[in-house]
């Protein structure tokens, strides 16, 4: 895979992760995970329900606090700042200008009760876009870029189906332009032809805008059409980690090849 | 004053006025900030006035007259029995003249006679969060206040215009007070949104059933929130008052029949009265000489 090429030297990671643990009280939610992820990258993190994976993307989102460990981003200044160390209102600015966050249920990362457009255009409108037409305008193009019909954009997502909410889902997060998208099983509950046309748009959107991403799932295909490098975890650790066609072909922990050799062949 | 119960100078006691007039101080000090408050129960329901009785009968004292309007008008039940309890429990002047009062209560008006250095008025208030129809946490809508995070106000201005074509809010219309705070300014219509603005009176709202109280201090900078291409307005009228013949002001609309028969009158009652004691006569109207 070519992740790395487009890459110039100077240019290093873009988020550092060292010895992150979650613990829940005396249980485990992730366990001394640490890994780099580099601008344009495409990370999965795959595993069974409860092996850590959502726990482990929560607390590098900043949307959960770490029990140990760190998590510093590079800012579009260059500098390196510490996730948790940031002021709240920094990392809310964070989150909603150079990051998204795509949820499972689009129902969660979406305003229900608001057109779609209004959904594309919040972000643009908490940084300060104050001008109708330009939101409008941004809107369209936006809702165009992920497949919805722009008649569509006065309508409400509770009136558009699963596969069309995930997509606007993803065009309220990318409207900002951010450098690192977090996702949360984007496919999950949507049938499989739905599930492949959404994978063919994330595939081409993420290698049109450079975008990093950590894509938290547990179905290997995805994985496999999507991320350039993945992680297995298992019991809140990441017991094997490589490039994805390589764990993929040729899995070497016992478990991996559990979990690849799982997959029904038709 | 009636000499079977005995009340405390204007109803409340006086560690209450005490912690609501902390409040309202720590309201003052922060325009447009929701200060919380542990409301009490008033002789009257929610959605009465119980914030705006508390907060006026925490700051009147004997010398006050206190002016009481309910969309407006002097007359109506609410402004009456408001009036009437406090003649009843704090024994002070009251008056339906805007000009005479100190304190003027209302509900979803500001009178048309611009207010003056020492006047006060206070608000009843229902809803005082602003982003609380798009955003259902308190929580996260105290968290917003505080992060100065307000996208989500022109989300729902941007909904009305992709429905309407326009912004159709026409009250409680959203303000920044003083370039800080996103507030409702209660349910008055936009109309009055400009009265707010570097206004010499002292401008209260308690909100009862909520327990928060705000304000805006004499001459702070008050603005709608609008879009660049869609910038704030007040409604007009296409006519002028039926009783009175006033222009600019805001408009009621009264059913004279069943046949589609209408007029459109002051809903500033006050202001109407003294309008045609002056001679100004409407299309409807009679001179003030002919009435008596």
């Amino acid at each position: 895979m070519n992740a790395h090429v487009s890459s110039r030297a100077d240019d290093g990671p873009l988020l550092r992760v060292s010895s992150v643990s979650k613990s829940y009280g005396a249980r485990t939610g992730c366990e001394d995970v640490s890994f780099e992820l580099w601008p344009g990258e495409v990370l999965a993190v795959v595993g069974e329900s409860g092996s850590g994976k959502t726990t482990l993307l929560n607390c590098i989102s900043s949307r959960l606090l770490p029990t140990s460990g760190s998590v510093s981003y590079r800012m579009r200044d260059q500098t390196w700042r510490e996730l948790y160390r940031m002021s709240e209102a920094e990392r809310r600015f964070l989150m909603r200008t150079d990051w998204g966050f795509v949820h499972q249920n689009p129902a969660d990362g979406l305003r229900m009760t608001v057109s779609a457009g209004a959904n594309v255009g919040e972000r643009l409108m908490a940084i300060g876009d104050r001008h109708y037409g330009n939101i409008r305008s941004t809107a369209i193009d936006w809702l165009g870029r992920v497949e919805i019909d722009a008649d569509r954009i006065d309508d409400e997502p509770r009136a558009f189906s699963g596969g069309m909410r995930q997509r606007l889902q993803i065009a309220r997060n990318l409207v900002t332009s951010p450098r690192l998208v977090f996702m949360d099983e984007p496919t999950g509950g949507l049938d499989v032809s739905v599930q492949a046309r959404l994978l063919d748009l994330l595939r081409g959107l993420v290698a049109d805008l450079g975008l990093a991403a950590i894509v938290v799932t547990h179905d290997l295909a995805v994985a496999r059409l999507l991320s350039h490098r993945m992680m297995v975890m298992k019991d809140g650790r990441v017991i094997e980690t490589g490039l994805t066609d390589r764990v993929l072909d040729d899995p070497r922990e016992a478990y991996t090849q559990l979990l690849v050799s799982s997959i029904l062949q038709v | 004053m009636s000499d079977i119960a005995t009340y405390n100078f204007a109803y409340l006691d006086e560690q209450t006025k005490r912690m609501i007039r902390r409040a309202i101080l720590k309201g003052i000090a922060i325009p447009g900030y929701q200060v919380p408050f542990a409301s009490r129960e008033m002789p009257m329901p929610y959605g009465w006035g119980t914030g705006g009785v508390q907060v006026t009968a925490s700051i009147i004292g004997p010398d006050d007259v206190l002016k009481v309007i309910d969309q407006g008008a002097d007359d109506t039940t609410n402004a009456v029995s408001i009036r009437a309890f406090f003649r009843k429990v704090a024994d002070v002047e009251t008056t339906t003249d805007t000009t005479k009062a100190t304190i003027i209560q209302t509900r979803h008006r500001i009178p048309e006679q611009p207010l003056v250095d020492g006047q006060t008025l206070v608000y009843q208030v229902p809803i005082p969060e602003p982003l609380r129809f798009l955003e259902p946490r308190e929580t996260e809508t105290r968290k917003m206040h505080a992060l100065e995070e307000y996208g989500l106000m022109h989300v729902k201005l941007y909904e009305d215009i992709a429905r309407n074509g326009h912004i159709a809010t026409t009250y409680a219309y959203p303000v920044k007070v003083e370039g800080r705070y996103v507030m409702d300014p209660s349910p008055t219509p936009k109309f009055d949104n400009p009265k707010m603005h570097m206004s010499a009176a002292l401008q209260l709202f308690g909100a009862g059933r909520e327990q928060r109280i705000y304000a805006i201090p004499p001459y702070t900078k008050v603005v709608s929130l609008d879009f660049e291409d869609h910038p704030f307005e007040v409604q007009t009228f296409d006519r002028p008052c039926a009783l009175c013949g006033a222009e600019q002001v805001y408009l009621d609309e009264v059913i004279l029949d069943d046949r589609g028969g209408r007029m459109f009158v002051c809903s500033d009652t006050d202001f109407c009265e003294k309008r045609r004691e002056a001679g100004h006569v409407g299309e409807l109207g009679m001179a003030m000489e002919d009435v008596r």
